[in-house]
């Protein structure tokens, strides 16, 4: 126990001498939150409509003023010809075509179904399928409005079988995106500074050779590798609360459950991701290969975890794969606790199966670690 | 030239010696090409719902059995009230509850109207927004068919035609990008720290005394760089080709032209970075903040550029790849010619001499 005292004192000595490290532990974060939160998001807010109206008519006029009107859209042109609009979005220039073709208002009277085409420029797929949502809902409130009016003024059928549909968004009423990202940044944050700091920091040692002395000291190789992760371990939760603070303070993202919890959770999931960063450098002889490995399993994971689309839409072996991704783990559950509130009962089998990783994780560390080189 | 080919034979001894790096080069780009193909989906598939149906009666049943059929929901639960909803929601399993009242057909067919809920958590607010839209699109399309019968249905039919990319494939955003990322990496990451290692090692001045010239020098760096970057390259557009079935519309030359200027102008900040920095640390540090990440994300890689705050937009305007994206994939899935991509062309070219001979003014000879 003395001895692990003593390593800390000088890891802890070694980082707060080099010079770089402040401005990495408190630099970091405000970049990270302010770039890529408004960075990566899915707000959809200038979609580049074009209007092609063959037909003229009030319907399609009705019809594309709720495409005006809605939020969503920004009106770029109206043109007349099919050519001309399709080679505006070979420019980039527009994003969703709404074409009405000729006929358009007579076939709803007469025939009682009509169509108009969407052209939706869907090299992004995600967000061809935002555009293609808002789109047909504002088409199916524009058929119930028709057929409200037309049931009143025909008299037709009074029971005409109208189902009425309402929708409540929880958790996040006004759909921020930053709400939904703010949350998994933090998760990036604390794996990168604690992961790489780590990694970078033992295997620095091994490049200087400075290491060769820790070997021929007694110090034990457990010892050894807890010294080198308790430092970073502290500063990674460190990173948590000022990250956390600066959400709350720059986006105002709810906190609804309780930040014990999540600290909890983040202390041991630090260990086994610290733990993952420990292994990699035991693995590596330069700085330059533990980037490049780190780099390697840290874009893996991240994207595997779900940062920006449903891990549930993935494939099934990819989330089987999730069990071994320690990212995953987290990403769910620090959403689950800021924005639902979920207690320690909701994320039970989560917490159980990270506390095995991080026992696993240290021990691999530990047993790759050798003290000959 | 014998002296060159000399110092250009040591680079590559360099480079494959470091086998761990090298898998990774090459590795790197074919997991990231996979995971973006397969695993990342856009549309949403199997997501959980419970149903609260106390109703029971035939239109219910026929409305839930669209829903599940639909492939975009698959059935969790059957819950009994309302309250358990916000217990459901904490879990986080379940993303979707729909809430038909009670005597839901009987209120149809005698008072003509009849109401149904369907509450999404919107933590995930995407998802959310996705969810609602199909739910409202399957319920108002069966009761459409059920009005057929009776009456006119005075519907309007959105006809969606997905331009480019009829599947919302995620591969054809995503390879363009990953290229534009990896030779990023390759290409600049590699070359400033390689050359910053001499630096650091103090090898540097050994090549400095020697009879090459510093042009021979910094090209004799780049070589191997750029033929690991070409054939990076390569193996993405083969991957994106028979695996995803990405086309490529446009001419293969201009294609070719095009990343041959992106290697060069990333070359040519790879050795910027390196007249700047003192340690492979602060090489690394400056390449991995000033171009890994806004090649991920200010580049319109994943995230369209048009949604950022203007500030962002600026700096997007800056960078190099959002110019090298936009172009590549003009030519690989719009089948766009130099024609509409000169301004992109421009701008890269423009750079790329704006980056060299920046580096030129910066090169020493001497070391301090």
């Amino acid at each position: 126990m003395r001895t692990i005292g003593i390593i800390l004192q000088k890891e802890f000595r070694q980082i707060f001498r080099n010079k770089t490290m402040l401005p990495i532990i408190f630099v970091i974060p405000f970049v990270q939150l302010l770039i890529l939160v408004n960075a990566a998001t899915m707000d959809m807010k200038h979609i580049k409509l074009i209007l092609v109206d063959h037909d003229l008519s009030s319907l399609s006029r009705q019809l594309s003023e709720k495409f005006i009107y809605s939020p969503f859209f920004t009106l770029v042109g109206s043109e007349f010809s099919e050519q001309e609009s399709e080679k505006k979005m070979l420019k980039n220039e527009a994003d969703l075509i709404v074409l009405f073709p000729e006929g358009f208002e007579r076939k709803l009277y007469q025939e009682g179904l009509s169509t108009l085409q969407l052209q939706v420029d869907a090299i992004n797929g995600m967000t061809a399928g935002l555009i293609n949502a808002y789109s047909s809902q504002i088409i199916s409130g524009f058929n119930q409005e028709i057929l409200e009016s037309s049931g009143k003024n025909t008299l037709m059928n009074q029971a005409s079988g109208d189902v009425k549909i309402e929708y409540s968004f929880w958790y996040n009423q006004e759909l921020k995106f930053k709400y939904y990202m703010v949350p998994g940044i933090l998760v990036i944050l604390l794996t990168l500074v604690g992961m790489f700091l780590a990694a970078l920091n033992l295997v620095r040692e091994k490049e200087l050779g400075t290491i060769e002395q820790i070997n021929v000291t007694p110090i034990q190789k457990h010892e050894f590798i807890i010294g080198k992760l308790i430092p970073f371990w502290v500063i990674a939760l460190f990173e948590l609360a000022f990250g956390l603070f600066l959400g709350k303070l720059l986006f105002d993202i709810p906190i609804e459950g309780s930040l014990f919890l999540l600290f909890a959770f983040a202390a041991v999931y630090l260990i086994a991701a610290l733990g993952l960063g420990l292994l990699i450098s035991t693995l590596s002889n330069t700085q330059q290969q533990t980037m490049f490995l780190n780099f390697f399993f840290l874009i893996t994971c991240v994207l595997m975890s779900g940062i920006f689309t449903p891990a549930e839409s993935m494939p099934h072996w990819a989330q089987e794969m999730n069990v071994i991704n320690p990212l995953a783990y987290f990403m769910r559950v620090i959403r689950m606790i800021l924005l639902k509130g979920s207690g320690f009962s909701d994320i039970r089998s989560d917490f159980l199966a990270i506390s095995v990783y991080a026992v696993t994780a240290i021990a691999l560390a530990t047993w790759r670690y050798r003290k000959i080189s | 030239m014998k002296a060159f080919l000399g110092f250009i034979g040591k680079e590559f001894i360099h480079i494959f010696r470091d086998f761990r790096t090298l898998i990774i080069l090459f590795g790197l780009p074919v997991v990231q090409i996979l995971i973006f193909g397969y695993v990342i989906r856009n549309e949403i598939q199997d997501v959980r719902i419970a149903i609260l149906d106390n109703s029971k009666d035939p239109i219910t049943r026929d409305i839930t059995n669209r829903l599940l059929a639909s492939g975009f929901f698959q059935l969790d639960e059957n819950i009994q009230s309302p309250e358990s909803v916000e217990a459901i929601f904490r879990k986080g399993r379940i993303r979707d509850v729909v809430i038909f009242e009670d005597r839901f057909a009987e209120k149809l067919e005698r008072e003509g109207t009849a109401s149904m809920q369907i509450l999404a958590d919107a933590s995930d607010p995407n998802s959310a927004k996705m969810i609602v839209a199909y739910t409202q699109g399957i319920v108002s399309s069966y009761l459409s068919e059920l009005k057929r019968n009776s009456k006119l249905p005075m519907i309007i039919e959105p006809r969606v035609r997905m331009m480019y990319n009829a599947d919302l494939k995620s591969a054809f955003m995503f390879v363009p990008g990953t290229m534009a990322m990896v030779l990023m990496l390759v290409s600049a990451m590699m070359t400033s720290i390689s050359i910053v290692r001499e630096k650091e090692t103090g090898t540097m001045e050994a090549i400095l005394v020697s009879p090459l010239r510093p042009i021979q020098i910094i090209a004799g760096k780049v070589t191997p760089y750029i033929l690991l970057s070409c054939i990076n390259a390569v193996v993405i557009l083969l991957m994106g080709y028979f695996i995803f079935k990405l086309p490529i519309r446009g001419s293969i030359l201009l294609l070719f032209g095009e990343t041959i200027l992106f290697i060069s102008v990333a070359l040519s900040l790879g050795i910027m970075i390196s007249t700047v920095s003192s340690s492979q640390q602060v090489a690394m540090f400056i390449s991995a903040i000033g171009l890994m990440l806004p090649t991920l994300l200010l580049s319109g890689f994943i995230f369209p550029i048009e949604n950022m705050p203007r500030v962002l937009q600026w700096l997007c305007n800056i960078l190099p790849p959002k110019y090298f994206i936009s172009a590549i994939r003009g030519i690989m899935l719009k089948g766009t010619s130099l024609a509409e991509v000169w301004e992109e062309t421009l701008v890269l070219v423009l750079m790329l001499v704006l980056f060299i001979s920046i580096s030129a003014a910066r090169f020493k000879v001497r070391l301090q």
